[in-house]
């Protein structure tokens, strides 16, 4: 025992706990396995170490010792191949895939999260050599809830309005509000379409959001979520029943067409208005680059 | 670039209307027609599209 191990311990502690407050298991499942979750705890456990023993070394002036943290980049860049491998590996055997969009997202932010359990630790560590443990620990705190803040992003009723509407044939076409979705011939397989299918029309708020929506990825994940969260209709060798996604190449808009097991309206509706905006779709074109081009103009 | 998509059967009620490659089943009434083409939709893995009332299509996506 020395000066330096309570403040360690306690590092290490806050660190395992900002992780732990941050591996929800939530509708969408992932990861449910205990196997999963004590490798990420384990991560955090390392990467919280990481984080705390910094303090001590600086006070000491061993600013070598330092280096260490380039050992940790690499460490966590693992982290995230590893989520990426094992979610593509097992995509191929779901129903209705995930898409690789939503897997790096969810890729990106397990590394992201190691990093923020390291300056969770860091803090902590800091704040209670340099004050006292009670200090550490509000430190700690509130460096574990805005690094939850920052790890929630945003959802997809932030950006399109949602309707609900019954989807029909005109034909053989399948449409749910005018947006055509699919050719499907046979009698007995547009009744089961019409008896389990839902349809769901995403309108949206802005110019912004009619760029991210129409990503494939983002609405391949919203087409995922859907089905985690309702089940679906289908089977492997039934290509006709298959839950998509288009758009209105007019106004953007995009028809959305599933087949839940589950008809209950209400959670599908409060489901598809928390799937997540997938990071790697967001596109903010508006934002910069369109002032911009105005200001030049007008100068 | 690798064709995705292909034909795999076509089933009519008119024959006359259809040539080309895709093996052709030619049916006698229109249930007949939608019986074949349910079957080959499960056999084949396919989905069974409708180009009007005496034509369908079995395709591979």
């Amino acid at each position: 025992m020395n000066e330096y191990t309570l403040p360690i311990i306690f590092g290490v502690l806050i660190g395992l706990a900002t992780r732990l407050y941050m591996l929800v298991t939530d509708y969408r499942q992932y990861p449910t396995y205990l196997h999963g979750k004590i490798i990420h705890l384990s991560l955090a456990f390392i990467a919280s170490g990481l984080g705390t023993i910094a303090v001590p070394a600086i006070m000491e002036e061993e600013f070598a010792a330092i280096t260490f943290l380039a050992l940790a980049a690499s460490q966590f860049r693992d982290v995230r191949n590893m989520e990426r491998n094992t979610l593509t590996e097992l995509d191929a055997f779901e129903l209705v895939p995930r898409g690789s969009t939503y897997i790096e997202g969810i890729a990106i932010a397990f590394e992201g999260r190691n990093y923020l359990v390291m300056i969770t630790a860091f803090l902590a560590t800091l704040a209670y050599l340099a004050a006292n443990i009670w200090v550490g620990l509000v430190v700690g705190i509130s460096a574990a809830l805005i690094s939850h803040k920052l790890m929630t992003g945003g959802q997809l009723k932030d950006i399109v309005d949602i309707e609900y509407v019954k989807p029909h044939f005109d034909g053989a076409g399948l449409y749910v509000d005018n947006i055509y979705i699919m050719n499907i011939g046979l009698p007995e397989r547009q009744k089961e379409v019409l008896q389990y299918g839902m349809g769901f029309i995403l309108k949206p708020k802005n110019f912004n959001a009619r760029t991210t929506i129409a990503n494939l990825g983002q609405r391949q994940a919203i087409l995922h979520d859907m089905s985690t969260a309702l089940g679906v209709y289908r089977d492997s060798g039934t290509p006709a029943l298959v839950p998509l996604a288009k758009r209105d190449l007019d106004d953007g808009r995009v028809g959305v067409f599933l087949l839940p097991q589950e008809q209950d309206l209400e959670i599908g509706m409060a489901i598809l208005e928390r799937v997540p905006t997938l990071e790697n779709a967001i596109r903010m074109p508006t934002k910069n680059l369109k002032e911009k081009v105005n200001k030049q103009d007008g100068s | 670039m690798e064709v995705e998509k292909y034909i795999l059967a076509v089933i009519t009620t008119n024959a006359a209307k259809i040539a080309g490659g895709a093996p052709i089943f030619t049916c006698e009434t229109k249930e007949e027609m939608e019986f074949v083409a349910a079957n080959l939709e499960a056999i084949l893995d396919g989905i069974a599209h409708g180009l009007g009332e005496e034509l369908y299509i079995i395709v591979k996506h």
